[in-house]
C-alpha cells in the first residue's frame, strides 16, 4: 500500500479490521495490535495517533485475553478517527469505576509473572483514547468502546 | 562516536545477542520496566527497554513501541518461543549478567558521553 496521508481514504471511506481471540491467547493479541499499528502506518496516520491506538488496541486486547473467556476486537479507520471495539463473553466487571483506578487488579500470582496485572491497562486507555465507555454484565461479558479523533489541521 | 548503535552496547557492556538488528539502530535514551502496561505506557522509540522479563508478551510489546531492543538483566535469559517470535518480528533481544540498576547506570553514561561529544 502507498502512503498517501490519510486523507487519502476519503470523506466516507473507511477500512475495518476484526480479531477473534480465545482466553490466554496472548500471542493473538499480541499479533492484533501488531497488525492494527501496521495497518495505520500504511494508510498514514499521524505517529501519535498510531501510538495511541496502538495503547488503547493492545490493552483492550491483552484483557480479552487475560479476563474473558473469549472475545473480539473491531476497528473502524476513517480519516477524522479511529473507534475500537472489544467485545468479550467473560466474568465481567463488578465495579467499574474500582477497576478504572490505577494499581487495582483481579489478575491471578501467575498472569502477573509474565508482566500482567499491574492495573494500568484501563487507566492507560482512559489516557490514550479521547474517549471510552464500558458497559459490562457480571457473568455475561463486557464491551468497551474507546475513539481517537484526529485534530483538523 | 556520533550514534551509539545496539553494537556498540554490545560491545561495551558484553552482551549477549539471541537475535540480531538488521540494521544499525541509533540508541536514543533507555526505559526500565517489568511491568507491560507500564513499558506500553511509555518506552519511547529508539530506546532500549531494561527488564527482567523472559516470556514471549515482551515481543509484542517491544514491536509496539518500537524501542531499539530488548535487554534482559541479570543472568536471565529469553525463553526459546521468546526467540522464536523476536526472530520472526524483527525484534532485537539482548541480555546481561548486571542487575538492572548497574546496566542501567552503565548505558545512562554511554549516553551522556555521546550527548557530550554531539553537542559539545
Ligand atoms: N474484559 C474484562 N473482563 C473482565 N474483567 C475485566 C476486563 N477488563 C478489565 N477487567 C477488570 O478490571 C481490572 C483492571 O483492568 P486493567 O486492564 O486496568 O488492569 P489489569 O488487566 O488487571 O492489569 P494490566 O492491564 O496492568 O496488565 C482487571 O484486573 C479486571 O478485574
Ligand atoms: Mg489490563
Amino acid at each position: 500500500m502507498k502512503i498517501y496521508g490519510r486523507q487519502c481514504l476519503g470523506k466516507k471511506a473507511f477500512l475495518e479490521l476484526e480479531y477473534q481471540m480465545e482466553g490466554r491467547d496472548f500471542s493473538v493479541a499480541g499479533t492484533a495490535a501488531s497488525q492494527i499499528k501496521k495497518m495505520l502506518t500504511e494508510v498514514g496516520f499521524e505517529p501519535e495517533i498510531i501510538r495511541r491506538t496502538t495503547v488503547v488496541a493492545y490493552e483492550a486486547a491483552m484483557n480479552i485475553v487475560i479476563h474473558a473467556f473469549r472475545g473480539r476486537l473491531l476497528v473502524h479507520i476513517e480519516a477524522d478517527g479511529i473507534g475500537l471495539t472489544a467485545v468479550d463473553e467473560g466474568p465481567g466487571i463488578a465495579d467499574v469505576a474500582m477497576a478504572m483506578q490505577e494499581g487495582y487488579s483481579t489478575a491471578s500470582p501467575s498472569i502477573r509473572e509474565m508482566g500482567f496485572g499491574a492495573g494500568m491497562g484501563l487507566p492507560n486507555i482512559k489516557r490514550h483514547a479521547d474517549g471510552m465507555a464500558i458497559e459490562t454484565r457480571v457473568g455475561e461479558g463486557t464491551t468497551l468502546k474507546a475513539w481517537i479523533i484526529c485534530k483538523k489541521g | 562516536m556520533r550514534q551509539l548503535t545496539l553494537n556498540d552496547l554490545a560491545e561495551k557492556l558484553q552482551l549477549d545477542f539471541h537475535t540480531y538488528p538488521l540494521e544499525a539502530k541509533e540508541v536514543t535514551g533507555g526505559y526500565v520496566g517489568d511491568l507491560l502496561s507500564d513499558v506500553m505506557a511509555h518506552a519511547r522509540d529508539g530506546q532500549v527497554w531494561l527488564t527482567i522479563q523472559v516470556h514471549e508478551n515482551i515481543v509484542a510489546v517491544a514491536l509496539l513501541t518500537n524501542v531499539a531492543g530488548v535487554i534482559i538483566t541479570g543472568g536471565r535469559k529469553p525463553l526459546p518461543e521468546t526467540v522464536k517470535r523476536a526472530r520472526e518480528e524483527g525484534v532485537v533481544i539482548l541480555s546481561s549478567k548486571l542487575p538492572t540498576f548497574t546496566l542501567g547506570g552503565k548505558i545512562y553514561r554511554l549516553l551522556e558521553e555521546r550527548n557530550a561529544l554531539v553537542h559539545g
